[in-house]
């Protein structure tokens, strides 16, 4: 096969339909929430511009997580724990920039600080009050995690479910790390009670709808960054690795190379969505780590079709939404839901809504362009 | 004459209760003399009735001390009971009617020593051992030098040989701290106390190394020795702790051993498998408290075999169910399972309420007894036990029944045993079941110690993880040694690093552990490993 341009391998027909509704999410929704009057039925409230944020900073988590998942198989269920940093990084940054305006009034050190009684700024603290560094420490920190750890893993030939389970062994002690109090980041409570970002209050219209603005071109950008990597020679690569490991370690290929940089680059896109998440909900505290929010994230990618990038972004989203309804409207009822939809996603749509609908449409054309060839379409199954 | 038949009355119920004492004093003058109201005399009189071998002097004495003895109008002594009865101080014999106007005897702080010391005196030689044994510690607390005398006394008449030890430290312990006693007895002081070797022992000898040179050097000896001993019993409580904690990991591991270890089967369940019994052994136990209470103590006894067959047979629902449609893909199986946890783990929620249920402790899981300075409670030992018996009766399972050899070959090489006619599912099925049972008497074991919330099983998942694959996935012997190891490092590394702090380094130390050793620390050799 020719190689297409770079651009028309990147928007294959799923990918065009994502980004054209990521381009008018981002167009339509400023539009409806600040120009349209508030009784317009098409006028999209402030919180609702918040709450789809938030989703869209789950999507790119989950987007993250099946770069990992869907295309080299490792199945990590601490991806919780990058997006938790990520958050904690921004958090962070927001922190200093409350300033004296603290309910202590002090002009460095926050309120939990202050109320342990510290004098002075831990030196991890350093810097956070600068934008830059605190986006890049975003990138910066789950980044050098995932390395480390994926080194050590990858390196060892860790795999399959024992990886798995260290990661969920990893996030599990990030949780008890981070809810002790002398970790100087808030414990039990952790980051909350936000003002600004970069001069604006959080809490404003406008910031909110920049921030949902900036949510859908970071996920936007995440997934040309995926997509680009998995269709490139390299994902190739990793597809092979996926399918059978050792054969692909034998034709000479660094295994541990590959997934490594695979594993890097999700935590890091998963730190993003974690910074995007913290100033539209105002709070981040220990509980992200907690090893059940990073499963949910595994069956975010499970319902939308694992290995599709457009599928995981997708199944965040109607998951988060029909997290968001239930839990409200019969709250009972939701981790019912939630359990069912991991059992059904895995017994009966191993490959997910959008995996499922290809398939269909696939089958469709098959019988429709070659119906003399159904034995051979037959046998192609 | 009343006052004269009193007193013949004491004396004669004195000879008649107490034929060993040898001359019982006049209790009758003690009495006049705490009736006079005159604090010197009343201390004399305490003292008089203290040695006096009376059978009520501790009734009066204990009176006196806690303002119950009163003089009536015409002189006697009376002591108000409980209820506001009264009877005669003499006597003891209950009086028929209140006496008119009875006036409280008071005592000032220096009676009220003279009082303490004559309880103790006198429980120091009481008929009851408890109470001699109590009285003994008391004056080992107190260190007065007024109890010396009647230390002595006691001291020579006791016949236990342990209460007698534990007098002789009281001794010491006096001696000790006396200004007027010789050298020789603190040394001699100082090599009981050294026996006795407690923290108690140890503040005393501290206090001791400022005396005179030879008395603060033979104390700087027995402190530095014990807290060598100390040190080392501190050590061996920290392996108990660790066993006991081990053991409940043991407990959680064990069956994920089989449905993990054995099978491959990554079973998210698992914890709530452990909640199941835990819950079970509280509706059996609701059920025996509203239908025969009596039967309390035996509702352990049930629920370890209930608990085991409602967990298997929600194991045996989920293999066939679920898990039979999913083998040979590990991580939809991780996922369906981790869906089935939550929807146990709602249905729990729902059916008994989201907060902690309470599980009562039978009577023999109360209480502790003391091995050479180690205290071990009944529950803590009872569960320790019951962990190993439980690992003994799957090793034997395993190894020493038909079934058991199904499950080996079947795990070993399911297409070789389906070949020599076993039934492969079936075998998985009860394979799953029998994992899900022995998680589900664990959590009977656990609902003694821990809180039982729908969130129990939670709690457990990663650690039992965590053991079973430090141990070595397939070998049983690997998760003992690892739940106990874990166990104990855990306990550890607590008093360096506390208790959440040295978790997250065992997890730290795990993580790179299985970078170093990914199949456990008994890993399995041969061609079943790649498999």
């Amino acid at each position: 096969m020719t190689r297409r341009p770079l651009i028309l391998a990147l928007l294959d027909g799923k990918g065009a339909v994502f980004l054209g509704v990521l381009a008018s999410l981002a167009v339509l929704v400023p539009v409806s929430n600040l120009l349209l009057p508030e009784a317009s039925p098409l006028h999209v409230p402030t919180y609702a511009v918040s709450l789809l944020g938030k989703y869209l900073s789950y999507a790119l988590l989950a987007l993250a997580l099946d770069l990992v998942w869907g295309y080299c198989g490792i199945l990590s269920l601490g991806h919780g724990a990058f997006f938790a940093l990520g958050g904690y990084a921004m958090g962070m940054y927001l922190m200093r920039q409350i300033g004296p305006r603290g309910v202590y009034g002090h002009p460095v050190l926050p309120d939990f600080m202050v109320f342990l009684n510290w004098q002075e700024l831990p030196w991890y603290w350093h810097g956070f009050d600068m934008f830059p560094f605190a986006a890049l420490m975003v990138l910066a920190v789950p980044g050098l995690l995932a390395f480390v750890f994926g080194w050590f893993a990858f390196r060892s030939r860790v795999t399959g479910v024992y990886l798995s389970i260290i990661t969920q062994a990893m996030t599990f002690a990030l949780m008890l790390a981070f809810f002790r109090n002398d970790m100087g980041l808030g414990g039990n409570n952790g980051l909350t009670d936000f003002k600004d970002i970069l001069g604006f209050p959080v809490q404003a219209q406008a910031t909110r709808v920049a921030l949902f603005v900036a949510t859908v071109t970071a996920l936007a950008l995440g997934y040309l960054v995926a997509r680009y990597m998995v269709t490139s020679t390299y994902g190739k690569v990793l597809v092979a690795i996926r399918d059978a490991e050792s054969r692909a370690r034998f034709l000479g290929y660094r295994v541990e190379h590959y997934k490594l940089v695979a594993f890097t680059v999700s935590a890091m896109m998963a730190g993003v969505a974690g910074a995007l998440y913290v100033p539209q909900v105002g709070i981040i505290n220990p509980s992200e780590f907690s090893p059940a929010n990073s499963i949910e994230a595994v069956v975010w990618v499970a319902v939308g079709g694992r290995g599709t990038l457009v599928g995981a972004a997708l199944g965040a989203v109607v998951v988060n939404t029909a997290k968001s309804w239930l839990t409200g409207a019969l709250p009972e009822l939701w981790l019912f839901a939630l359990g069912a939809l991991f059992i059904i996603v895995t017994l009966y749509l191993p490959k997910g809504i959008v995996g499922t609908l290809a398939e269909w449409r696939d089958k469709r054309r098959a019988t429709v362009s070659a119906k003399p060839a159904e034995v051979a379409a037959g046998a192609a199954e | 004459m009343p006052r004269l038949l009193c007193v013949i009355l004491a004396l004669v119920c004195a000879l008649l209760a107490a034929p060993a004492r040898s001359a019982p004093a006049d209790a009758g003058e003690a009495l006049a003399l705490i009736a006079s109201g005159r604090f010197p005399d009343i201390e004399k009189g305490v003292d008089l009735l203290a040695r006096s071998g009376n059978t009520h002097a501790q009734a009066i004495i204990e009176a006196l001390r806690d303002g119950r003895l009163a003089v009536a109008a015409d002189r006697r002594v009376l002591i108000q009971q409980d209820g506001g009865r009264w009877s005669d101080a003499a006597t003891g014999d209950a009086l028929a009617e209140a006496p008119a106007a009875p006036k409280t005897v008071r005592i000032n702080n220096r009676i009220r020593r003279a009082v303490e010391a004559a309880v103790g005196a006198l429980t120091l030689m009481a008929p009851d051992a408890e109470a001699r044994r109590q009285a003994a510690e008391a004056v080992f607390r107190s260190r007065d030098a007024a109890a010396l005398s009647a230390l002595d006394e006691a001291i020579a008449r006791e016949e236990v040989p342990y209460i007698k030890r534990l007098m002789g430290e009281a001794r010491a312990a006096i001696l000790l701290g006396d200004a007027g006693a010789s050298d020789l007895q603190k040394l001699e002081a100082i090599d009981i106390l050294a026996a006795r070797a407690d923290q108690d022992a140890l503040a005393l000898l501290r206090a001791a190394t400022q005396g005179s040179p030879v008395v603060s050097a033979a104390a700087e000896a027995a402190v530095a020795s014990v807290e060598q001993r100390l040190a080392l019993l501190s050590m061996l409580q920290n392996v108990w702790y660790g066993l006991s904690l081990g053991s409940v990991l043991l407990l959680a591991a064990i069956g994920l051993a089989i449905t993990f270890g054995v099978m491959g089967i990554i079973n998210m369940a698992h914890g709530e498998m452990v909640m199941i019994g835990a819950y079970t052994t509280f509706v059996i136990q609701e059920f025996v408290r509203s239908h025969a209470p009596g039967l309390f103590d035996w509702t352990l006894p049930v629920a370890i075999p209930m608990a085991f067959l409602v967990a298997a047979l929600v194991g045996a629902a989920i293999e066939r169910g679920i898990i039979r449609h999913l083998y040979g893909r590990p991580l939809e199986t991780l996922l369906a399972t981790w869906g089935v946890s939550l929807i146990l783990q709602q249905a729990v929620r729902s059916i008994f309420g989201p907060t902690n249920r309470e599980v009562g402790a039978p009577s023999y899981m109360a209480g502790s007894f003391d091995l050479g300075g180690l205290a071990i409670t009944y529950g803590r030992l009872w569960i320790v036990l019951f962990s190993l018996a439980v690992f003994a009766a799957l090793m034997v399972a395993l190894k020493a029944t038909s079934f058991g050899l199904r499950i080996r070959a079947v795990t070993q090489n399911r297409r070789m045993a389906a070949s020599m006619g076993i039934r492969t599912p079936w075998v998985d099925t009860m394979a799953f079941a029998l994992g899900s049972g022995i998680a589900g008497m664990a959590g009977v074991a656990l609902s003694q110690i821990d809180n039982v919330s729908p969130n129990l099983g939670q709690s457990y998942i990663v650690d039992s993880f965590m053991v079973v694959v430090f141990g070595g996935v397939g070998n049983l012997w690997g998760t003992l040694v690892s739940a106990l190891t874990l166990g104990i490092a855990n306990k550890f590394l607590e008093p360096f690093a506390g208790a959440v702090l040295g978790k997250i380094l065992l997890l730290v130390f795990l993580i790179l552990f299985i970078q170093k050793r990914p199949r456990g620390l008994f890993a399995l050799k041969g061609r079943a490993v790649e498999a």
